[in-house]
C-alpha cells in the first residue's frame, strides 16, 4: 500500500471542504461515543467520497485497535494524514471533535452557573442514576467482550485480581494495566479465538 | 499554573494511554485522576458530566476532556486537556505504520486487548456503583431505582436516544428532586 497523501486513488485532488463535512458528520451522527462512529465514518470515506477501499479501511482500523486511545480520533486524524497530509490531519481531527467539545464546554458552564437555584440541583441529582445505567451498561460490555476472548475461567480470574489489586490493595489502575500489557506482550498470544489443539 | 497544566497534561495522557478499547475504557481511568486523585471534581460533578456527555453526540473522551481542562484550567487547560488526549495514541499510530502493519493481526497485538478487558470491566462496574451510591445518598432510594430503572428500559430496551432519556432526567430532577 502506498501513501500517496495528496491523491485519491482516482486521481481527484481531496477538497478540504469534503473532508471537514465527512468527518464532521460522522462525528456529530454518531452517539455513543467510540465504536458508534466507525460506520458512519466508514460510510464517508468509502461510499460517499470513495477515497479508499473497504480493505484500507478495515487496515485502519485494525491497526487503531491495536493502540491506545479514543478510537474516533485516531482514525479521522490518520486517514486526513494519509489523504492530504498535515494540514488533513488537523482539518479532519478538529471537524470530528471540535463541535462537541465546545458544545459540552458551554452546556456545562451554563449549567453551573445556576447552580445555587434548587432546580438546577434537582437536575444534577436526577442524571446522576442516568449515568449509573450508562457506565453499568458499558462494564457489562467489557465482561463479555472478556468473556468471548478469554472465556468465563480467566475473565474471572482476572476481574478478581483486578478488584484485589485496585480495591483492596488500592494500587492504582496505571500499574494493574501495564504489568497486564506486559504479561499480554511476554504471552504466546494464546486466547480463545487462537487456540491450538495441540498444545498443553 | 505550570504545575497546574501539567498535571492536566498528565491525567489525560495517562488515562487515554492505558484505555485500551477506546473512549469508554478511559473514562473510569479518568474519573481515577480526576475526582481520586487530584479532586477537581466530586463523584456528583463527574457523573452530571458523563451523562450530558453522552447526550451529546460526538466522541466522548474528548468532550470529558474539554470540559474538565476548560473547568480547572480554562481555555489553555482544556487545549492541554485534548492535546494530551489525541496527540499520544495518533502520532504512535502515524510514527509506528510500518511496524503495526506487520503486527496487526499477531495473536500478541489482540492478547493487549483482551488482557486489559477484565481490568477496565472492574474499574466501570466500581464507578457504577460510585454513582449509584452517591445518588442514593442525595436523592433517596425511591428516586434512584425509578429513574435507574425506567432509564435502563428506555436506553437499551426501547433503544430510545440518550438526548431524550438525559432531557427526561434532567426535568425530571428540576421538579421533584430540588429541595
Amino acid at each position: 500500500m502506498k501513501a500517496d497523501r495528496k491523491n485519491i486513488p482516482n486521481g481527484r485532488r481531496i477538497r478540504h471542504r469534503d473532508l471537514f463535512i465527512a468527518f464532521f458528520r460522522s462525528g456529530m451522527l454518531g452517539y455513543g461515543g467510540g465504536l458508534s462512529a466507525i460506520p458512519l465514518m466508514q460510510k464517508e470515506v468509502v461510499e460517499r467520497y470513495s477515497w479508499m477501499d473497504d480493505e484500507a479501511f478495515s487496515d485502519i482500523l485494525a491497526l487503531t485497535n491495536a493502540l491506545p486511545g479514543p478510537v474516533n480520533t485516531k482514525m479521522a486524524g490518520y486517514i486526513g494524514w494519509r489523504l492530504a497530509g498535515f494540514w488533513g490531519m488537523m482539518n479532519a481531527l478538529l471537524a470530528s471533535f471540535l463541535p462537541t467539545a465546545v458544545l459540552m464546554i458551554l452546556l456545562l458552564t451554563v449549567l453551573h452557573a445556576y447552580k445555587d437555584k434548587p432546580w438546577v440541583e434537582g437536575m444534577a441529582k436526577g442524571v446522576m442514576p442516568i449515568a449509573g445505567v450508562m457506565i453499568g451498561v458499558l462494564a457489562w460490555d467489557f465482561v463479555k467482550k472478556s468473556k468471548s476472548g478469554l472465556g468465563w475461567t480467566m475473565t474471572i480470574v482476572y476481574i478478581a485480581i483486578s478488584l484485589v489489586v485496585m480495591q483492596l490493595l488500592h494500587i492504582h489502575p496505571a500499574i494493574l494495566i501495564a504489568a497486564f500489557i506486559i504479561m499480554a506482550m511476554l504471552s504466546k498470544g494464546k486466547t480463545k479465538t487462537s487456540h491450538r489443539v495441540g498444545e498443553k | 499554573m505550570i504545575t497546574l497544566y501539567w498535571k492536566i497534561f498528565w491525567a489525560h495522557f495517562i488515562s487515554n494511554l492505558l484505555g485500551y478499547g477506546g473512549g469508554p475504557a478511559t473514562i473510569p481511568l479518568l474519573e481515577h485522576e480526576v475526582v481520586d486523585h487530584y479532586h477537581w471534581q466530586t463523584t456528583a460533578q463527574f457523573s452530571e458530566m458523563v451523562a450530558l456527555g453522552n447526550a451529546l453526540p460526538g466522541p466522548i473522551a474528548t468532550k470529558l476532556a474539554a470540559y474538565i481542562g476548560y473547568d480547572v484550567g480554562g481555555i489553555i487547560g482544556s487545549i492541554i486537556a485534548l492535546f494530551a488526549t489525541i496527540a499520544p495514541s495518533l502520532i504512535m499510530m502515524i510514527a509506528l505504520l510500518g511496524l503495526l502493519m506487520r503486527y496487526k493481526n499477531s495473536p500478541k497485538v489482540k492478547a493487549m486487548t483482551q488482557y486489559v478487558r477484565p481490568t477496565i470491566a472492574v474499574l466501570l462496574a466500581v464507578m457504577t456503583y460510585d454513582f449509584f451510591f452517591q445518588s442514593y445518598e442525595t436523592a433517596g432510594l425511591l428516586h434512584t431505582l425509578l429513574i435507574g430503572v425506567v432509564g435502563y428500559f428506555a436506553l437499551e430496551k426501547w433503544r430510545i436516544s440518550p438526548v431524550y432519556v438525559v432531557l427526561g432526567a434532567l426535568v425530571y430532577g428540576a421538579i421533584f428532586l430540588g429541595d
